[in-house]
């Protein structure tokens, strides 16, 4: 290249339009300018890829730490007061004495925080490295570099399973479809793939990518965090314009999958793309404990300031009492007397550096020492230790472990929080005919025992006779199953206890595994042998629609199929197959004749066909006539363990969808592949059906459902698979009439689904409809002006979708759980005894967070759950308005006189759920009615947010916080909840598939949800009543001991004279009254583990800061100066005219305080193990021995009057141990009786849970029991009469499906909103059962409302 | 999550110490367990009270002030600071044998000589702004020191109207250590502490030098002066008593005996710029020392009041103790 060029080139990188600069980013191509110099580059101006997070460099460490550390109120006292005692007039001890405490502290402080940084530095640079691959134009080729080296601009490619380094624009897919999936685990926690394009245009017909002839220029956007907006366009040396958005954009974080790999240029990078842009940085977490902590400390700068001010006045008034100047006043060292007046302002500050340790200084050091030591002691926790991963409990921030101790509400994130985020299998209907998976069940409650308890409960309850019994009329025995109204929970229904063979002993914990229902296997079988007769049973009438059943499972999804082991050659080379297949014409073919009809695939189709021989021989071996030999149990055992012969992987945008193509694959309906236009299924005889794709009409949380339209490769038909909530689908069945039998399949799938919903199963239901190609074809065409529209095209597409999914035919129903992590229902149970509330926001459609959250006992059976799903802003407000009038208890309002006496009393505790869907909350942002949605949500027992998004996440932490100032905690495992764990007080972060972007960002990461019942309970209870009582054990124990010298004051002419020495008095502090407190902190049990474990209510003396009050400390303030004046005059009228001289009238009193002082502790110490009673003896012996040397080789200092031998000639006399022994007790009598009586009336449930510690372990069980049965209130069922004529007008009353009669919707008139009711399918039958009348009905319906699961408001 | 190797796990160990379970003594503080305690501690509180106060009450202790102002009677004629020297009598009598051995005390009152500006100034600085007279420097230095009490005493006992000179032991009042260890004369020059002070000038306030503190006994002088010695170390409190001498020689080593005494006091030191007073005082000491009736008390009362407590506990005890509490 010429110099002329490049130097055009440079004037070009350098013409950039200033005025763009404010909305978007201009940037070209760097290859032009490869060699140039950095001022030279044209993206220059641009962040580039290396990030740093350090707070601190080498250099500016000193300063910036220093300068950090001097905004704590206390270091910038002591810095004061160390200044202060440099001022000659004033001084009154060492300078330099003075200085050695704060100095300490500092460096200690500044040790914490090199490390801390020093680690952020670590993994800042492991990042930096990571090495990616930049397109060189002097290699022609891409090179290997570290993403530090990424600039804007830059060529980049990533591979398969590779992360993203910076945000890059599209340009470039190994994919034929010029499509790059991406997982966006790291960024938002869906583990899901999605799928990104390359900008239009640059599909290179040859799948080649040369970036040196990339010559656009590329406007975008300013780089936002938001992760769902991203616009441009590129210009082309040709003036055309090609616009993108997010769909082309790779986000920095993410993980390619499934492309072999992808190109594109960087937009953004470093600090500047989106994914660090949404990671906020950590923020600095003061603890609510320091808080407090902060106030009292300047209570007691207060308390210093009036003992100053005290001393001063003193001073003053002292000096003036003389009628001359006494000789034992000294002048100034000018031989000038000073006047009084300002004698005593100058007193004030040497006042102030005499009682300076009246704000205490050690307290800070010994906070985070305990700290230290708590952390030590949760990371060391066994229970806390996860085997499988072979990690511990993380604290990430040191300074808030108490917080932990003083929670109030939980904000959990769902899907690998409470979940494991794998979805199983479990029960389908079809055609109204149950399922229920029991080879399944059971397999996997063999791998989880945990689990299969629930299960087994429902198996094995004996079968209660009951008015209700539906037997199946298809004679299939084993399917009987009985209805109870009066049993609740999940175990609502129950099969026959028939013998459970050793058939089910699966040991692959594969999930993904589903064991076929023997029965359904067995239909399913019969039909295989009519796929013959295809054409025939199209028209879903007999049992083909098993057939179309499992078919839709396997169709009906956006599930990618890759292969396991070798993802990209076998992938790509089945998609090649795929496509010559689809040339083949649409035919069913068996393997067999494909070489008859193509010789051409034979050879690339021949290992295929090897490798699946054996699949199909077992599958063949499924047939009827051998199912009950036990050896074909086995043989199928043994596949089930044995991975896929074909290895097919399949990666579903939610897990749910995977979970029904493994399903189908169960049952020989295998998923073999699925490009944009076709899709390949496997049938169980080994034939191969290749649809043709003519539509898809994806989910949208609207329609809560999605659909394929496929044109059947047999028949020719065009058929419209959908599934979708049960919700959504069952009002679009066909039930016009003449088929009698749809609807009797339709109520029975229905009664199938509830049983499901209550078991907590994720319900879909499936349905077909068959569309005449005609009808096809018109809708195709308003599809298509729908799809070219550029207006609220979003809209018209769903209105065609909407048109085309009506008059469906129920094929059936699916139960899917998403299996709870170990004892999450417990241990929310826990965390809500303990006077915790969890709220739940997941990014989840609503029926799935909703059925979990009835899984973990978030809300129960009998809870009545208000969903607020609208976006308009006065139905909403009007809506939290009536609600909440539902739900504060006992207040007139004009529901009441509607419905009567329907809202049981306060007494009998309603419990309420609220649901909220994240439009809805983002509508109550925007119209500032957040106070009214808390005021609901504190009387709802939990909240569950569903579709919420990160930000709203953490909106929605901030404005609990913040409103209702309490303590928060977030738990969260996915990068979309970082969020959220960074604005709560504690942010917990689990440790599992998702990443560990919430690890990173949390204060404590765990593996499982159920440590956290563990963690708050015991190790949250611990460290806040240890740091709790330390801290104010350390505020009394510094007053307590400055008002000595306070009082002494009053005896020496207010001169700021100390009767102790002062190297005794700074080691007072500093070595024999500082680590008894600090092992108290670190170490004191005022109550057992596992008490705490049994009794959670313990828990609340914590949340309410029982521990640490405002009065607390006054409290103890006034102990603190009853025990000062005891110390003080007790010595004093002891010694009062006699010889004594200052020390000798100081040591006593020293050692008296120091004995108060310990055993002080001794009172407040619950546990004593061997190492309390090390640290309290040594202090102890610490003091005697320190003070003997001291006294024994200080001859000269402290002159005139030194501490030599004081000492020992104290202890020589026996007025000595006299005075030590009476004051201790006088002044340690009051609180002692206190405690006494404390423990003796045992008012309070801690001092009944020590107690019950000291019971054996038997006892203490049997205690906890009685315990709990005293406690919690007795479930009296609500004694409801309504009157029942009252309401007949107020409402109008519709059965909305006459042969369901499950839903009563009301419109009430004065407010425009809809209640659907939805009984729990008992409870509806049994009333229907002895009533006719509507109005009777629904009275009692209403009275039952114990037994409702839904109000849902929604708007009408 | 740290990378370890294979054979190393991150498990915790499962001590009793980092699980925290060590075996703990875990007192449940009620009324059942403290009705001993607090029994046994009264009486043992009375026990040493009534100990106390029967040994406070056998000490003797005659106390003249001898300030000469207000309700003073003696030595009023001294009180005018401009008659100097000035000597007065106190005049007292004994109806029974004063125990010894007896202690001579002096007492000061309302004199604080535990101001802050002598006690606690770094040593450099110590004697500011006693350390130099016009460049020379003092010795000893401090305001202390120059303010040392300088009356004197002389005890005569009226044996048949004649005055018979009670020998006042003036050796070993001062702290051992004091006179031993702290304390230390300069190395005498030629055999001669007046030399070893040479170049130094005596304190503003006092009439004689350092080395001419005791005429009588010369080596009681310089800083090894046992009422210097006294003097220095600093009283706790602005009412305090200083040793003076002992009377522990001849026929007064076990007392002095019934009879009629007069102290020859030479009246030097001016209290009345800081409405002090100066006081003489006749001990005798105990194991427990001086006279003090505070303490004997204090443990009498604290004592009842434990008794009084183990009753309240035991009446608590009988009200509220829940069946379920086995000790």
């Amino acid at each position: 290249m010429g110099s002329l060029e490049v130097w055009s080139l440079i004037k070009q990188g350098w013409r950039r339009k200033p005025e763009q600069e404010d909305k978007v980013r201009r940037l070209i191509s760097n290859l032009p300018y490869e060699d140039l110099r950095r001022k030279y580059q044209p993206n220059r101006q641009y962040a580039n890829n290396s990030i740093k997070t350090t707070k601190y460099t080498v250099w500016s460490f000193i300063p910036m730490n220093l300068f950090e550390q001097f905004h704590r109120f206390a270091n910038v006292y002591f810095v004061v007061i160390a200044m202060l005692n440099f001022v000659p007039i004033v001084n009154a001890f060492e300078p330099g004495v003075a200085l050695i405490p704060i100095c300490v502290i500092l460096i200690l402080t500044a040790i914490k925080d090199a490390w801390e940084d020093f680690r952020r530095y670590q993994a800042d640079k492991q990042l930096n490295n990571m090495p990616c691959s930049i397109y060189s134009r002097k290699e022609k080729d891409f090179v290997s570099k570290c993403w530090k080296d990424v600039r804007v601009g830059d060529f980049v490619k990533v591979v398969c399973n590779e992360v993203i380094p910076a945000d890059i624009l599209l340009l470039h897919s190994s994919d034929p479809n010029g499509v790059c999936h991406i997982e966006t685990a790291n960024l938002d926690g869906e583990t899901n793939l999605k799928q990104r394009q390359i900008v239009r245009g640059f599909a290179a017909p040859d799948g080649s990518f040369q970036p040196e002839y990339f010559s656009s220029i590329i406007y975008c956007e300013k780089p936002s965090n938001n992760l769902n907006r991203f616009k441009g366009y590129l210009d082309k040396p040709d003036k055309k314009k090609i616009g993108f958005g997010k769909e082309n954009l790779l986000l920095r974080g993410c993980t390619v999958r499934n492309t072999d790999e992808a190109a594109g240029i960087v937009v953004y990078a470093g600090h500047e793309t989106k994914a660090m842009l949404n990671n906020k940085g950590p923020r600095y977490k003061r603890s609510k404990l320091e808080r407090k902590v902060n106030t009292d400390v300047l209570f007691c700068v207060a308390l210093l300031f009036i003992m100053c001010l005290i001393g001063a006045l003193g001073y003053f008034i002292w000096l003036e009492t003389f009628p001359d100047i006494p000789p034992f006043v000294p002048p100034d060292s000018n031989n000038n007397y000073i006047s009084p007046a300002l004698s005593g302002f100058y007193m004030f500050f040497t006042m102030v550096i005499l009682l300076q340790v009246l704000i205490p200084i050690s307290l800070y050091v010994s906070i985070e020492l305990i700290k230290v030591g708590q952390i030590f002691f949760i990371t060391n926790d066994i229970d806390l230790y996860d085997e499988e991963t072979d990690s511990r409990i993380q604290c990430r921030a040191l300074n808030i472990t108490e917080d932990l101790g003083q929670i109030k509400y939980i904000f959990s994130d769902k899907t690998g929080t409470l979940t494991e985020n794998k979805m199983v299998f479990r029960r389908c209907s079809v055609m109204g005919i149950e399922y229920c998976h029991r080879e399944n069940a059971l397999r996997l409650g063999a791998q989880c025992e945990t689990i299969s308890d629930d299960e087994d409960i429902v198996f094995q309850k004996p079968k209660v006779p009951s008015r209700l019994q539906y037997r199946q009329k298809k004679g299939i025995s084993s399917l009987r199953r009985s209805q109870s109204a009066r049993t609740h929970m999940g175990a609502r229904y129950q099969s026959e206890v028939f013998t459970i063979t050793n058939e089910v002993a699966f040991s692959s914990p594969l999930e993904t595994d589903v064991a076929p229902d023997r029965r359904l296997l067995r239909v399913t079988c019969d039909e295989k042998t009519q796929i013959q007769e295809w054409c025939r049973v199209s028209h879903c009438n007999g049992s083909a629609s098993f057939m179309d059943f499992f078919l839709a499972l396997a169709i009906c999804n956006t599930v990618v199929v890759s292969t396991a082991m070798l993802p990209r050659q076998r992938v790509s080379r089945l998609q090649s197959l795929l496509k010559r297949m689809g040339s083949l014409s649409h035919i069913v073919n068996s393997f067999q004749s494909i070489p008859e009809k193509s010789s051409k695939s034979r050879s690339s189709l021949k290992d295929v066909k090897e490798e699946e021989a054996e699949d199909y021989s077992d599958s063949g071996s499924n047939n009827p006539s051998r199912r009950n030999s036990s050896a074909s149990h086995h043989s199928e055992e043994e596949r089930g363990t044995v991975s896929d012969p074909n290895g097919l992987c399949y990666e579903a945008e939610s897990p749910d969808e995977a979970a029904l193509v493994y399903a189908a694959k169960a049952y020989g309906f295998t998923l073999l592949a699925r490009a944009p236009d076709r899709v390949t299924v496997r049938l169980p005889q080994g034939a191969v059906l290749s649809f043709e794709v003519l539509d898809t009409l994806a989910f949208d949380s609207t329609r809560k459902r999605m659909s394929v339209v496929v044109r059947h490769p047999i028949t020719r038909e065009v058929v419209i698979y959908t599934k979708g909530a049960d919700s959504a689908i069952m009002e679009l069945l066909d039930c016009h009439g003449r088929s009698n039998k749809r609807k009797k399949i339709a109520s029975k799938t229905q009664r199938h689904l509830d049983l499901y919903a209550s078991a907590g199963l994720r319900t879909l239901c499936i349905a077909k409809k068959v569309l005449s190609e005609q009808a096809y074809d018109d809708w195709a065409s308003i599809r298509q002006e729908a799809e070219s529209t550029i207006d609220n095209r979003e809209e018209l597409l769903m209105e065609t979708a909407v048109h085309l999914e009506t008059n469906l035919t129920l094929l059936g129903a699916t139960g899917i759980e998403d299996r709870l992590q170990d004892d999450v229902p417990a241990t929310i149970a826990a965390l809500r005894e303990a006077g915790i509330q969890v709220w739940v926001l997941t990014g989840d459609k609503n029926e799935t967070a909703v059925n979990i959250a009835y899984s973990c006992r978030l809300f129960n059976q009998g809870d009545m759950v208000f969903t607020l799903n609208t976006d308009s802003r006065s139905i909403l407000d009007c809506t939290l308005g009536e609600v909440r009038r539902y739900t504060a208890p006992s207040q007139s309002w004009s529901f009441q006189s509607i419905v009567g006496a329907v809202m049981p009393t306060e007494s009998t505790g309603p419990t309420f759920g609220l649901v909220i869907e994240g439009r809805t909350l983002s509508m109550v942002f925007e119209a500032h009615l957040q106070m009214k949605l808390l005021e609901l949500a504190r009387h709802c027992r939990s909240v569950l947010c569903c579709r919420v998004t990160p930000l709203q996440k953490s909106a929605v932490v901030k404005l609990v916080r913040n409103k209702l100032k309490v303590m928060t905690l977030s738990i969260g495992d996915g990068a979309n909840d970082v969020n959220m764990i960074q604005t709560a007080d504690i942010g917990i972060g689990i440790s599992g598939q998702e990443g560990m972007q919430a690890v990173m960002a949390s204060d404590f990461a765990i593996t499982h949800f159920k440590h956290l019942k563990k963690l708050l309970l015991v190790h949250g209870h611990w460290c806040y009543s240890r740091l709790a009582k330390m801290v104010i054990y350390f505020f009394y124990k510094n007053v307590m001991y400055v008002n000595l010298l306070f009082w002494y004051q009053f005896y020496c002419g207010f001169s700021g004279t100390a009767m102790i020495d002062y190297w005794l008095m700074i080691f007072f502090n500093l070595f024999f009254t500082s680590t008894p407190p600090i092992m108290f902190g670190i170490m004191d049990r005022d109550i057992s583990a596992e008490t705490l474990l049994g009794l959670p209510e313990l828990y609340k003396t914590g949340q309410n800061s029982e521990f640490y009050k405002r009065a607390t400390f006054w409290i103890v303030m006034l102990d603190a100066f009853y025990q000062s004046l005891v110390c003080f005059f007790i010595p004093y009228w002891t010694y009062q005219g006699s010889d004594i001289d200052i020390f000798t009238f100081g040591t006593p009193m020293n050692t008296v305080s120091l004995f108060t002082i310990l055993l002080h502790l001794a009172i407040e110490i619950k546990s004593w193990t061997a190492i309390h009673w090390g640290f309290m003896v040594g202090s102890v012996l610490l003091y005697f021995i320190v003070a003997l040397i001291f006294s024994a080789i200080c001859i000269n200092c402290n002159p005139p009057s030194n501490p030599y031998w004081i000492m020992e000639n104290q202890m020589a006399d026996p007025v000595f141990y006299l005075v030590c022994i009476i004051t201790t007790v006088v002044a340690l009598l009051p609180r002692y009786i206190i405690r006494v009586l404390q423990g003796t009336l045992a008012l309070s449930p801690l001092v009944q849970a020590r107690k019950l510690d000291r019971l054996s372990t038997e006892a203490r069980d049997q205690q906890i029991k009685n315990w709990k049965s005293q406690r919690s209130p007795s479930e009296v069922p609500t004694n409801l009469v309504s009157p029942v004529d009252s309401f007949s007008n107020s409402f109008e009353q519709s059965f909305y499906n006459s042969s369901l009669e499950r839903e009563i919707r009301i419109s009430f008139p004065s407010c425009s909103l809809s209640f659907r009711l939805q009984f729990l399918f008992c409870t509806n039958i049994q009333y229907r059962s002895e009533s006719t009348s509507f109005m009777k009905l629904f009275a009692l319906c209403i009275s039952s409302l114990k037994y409702c699961s839904f109000l849902d408001f929604t708007s009408y | 999550v740290s990378q370890l190797g294979a054979g190393t796990t991150n498990r915790p160990d499962n001590t009793a110490f980092d699980q925290q379970r060590l075996p703990a003594w875990q007192p449940v503080l009620s009324a059942g367990i403290v009705i001993p305690g607090f029994l046994l501690v009264g009486l043992a509180f009375i026990g040493i009270g009534v100990a106390l106060f029967v040994t406070s009450r056998s000490i003797q202790v005659l106390e003249n002030d001898y300030t000469g102002t207000g309700s003073s009677v003696h030595c009023s004629e001294c009180v005018n600071p401009k008659t100097t020297p000035c000597t007065c009598q106190l005049n007292f009598s004994l109806s029974a044998l004063f125990q010894g051995p007896v202690f001579l005390y002096y007492g000061l009152s309302n004199y604080f000589q535990n101001l802050w500006g002598d006690l606690s100034k770094s040593p450099s600085s110590s004697c500011a702004p006693y350390q130099y007279d016009q460049n020379t420097t003092i010795a000893p230095c401090g305001s202390v020191a120059n303010s040392m009490f300088n009356d004197t005493f002389t005890l005569y006992q009226l044996v048949n109207a004649t005055r018979k000179t009670v020998p006042l032991d003036g050796k070993g009042i001062a702290w051992w250590t004091d006179y031993n260890i702290k304390f230390r004369n300069p190395p005498e020059v030629d055999g001669s502490l007046a030399a070893a002070f040479n170049g130094t000038v005596k304190p503003v306030n006092w009439p004689k030098p350092v080395y001419d503190l005791d005429p009588t006994n010369p080596a009681n002088n310089g800083f090894l002066n046992q009422d210097f010695l006294v003097w220095m170390r600093t009283a706790a409190l602005p009412d305090f008593w200083k040793l003076y001498r002992r009377i522990t020689e001849g026929e007064y080593a076990s007392g002095l005996p019934a009879g009629n005494y007069t102290l020859e006091i030479q009246y030097n030191y001016p209290v009345a710029n800081f409405a002090g007073r100066k006081s003489v005082i006749f001990s005798n000491t105990s194991w427990m020392g001086g006279k003090n009736q505070f303490l004997g008390i204090a443990y009498l009362v604290t004592g009842s009041l434990c008794v009084v407590m183990s009753a309240v506990m035991l009446i608590v005890y009988a009200k509220f103790n829940s069946p379920d509490e086995d000790f």
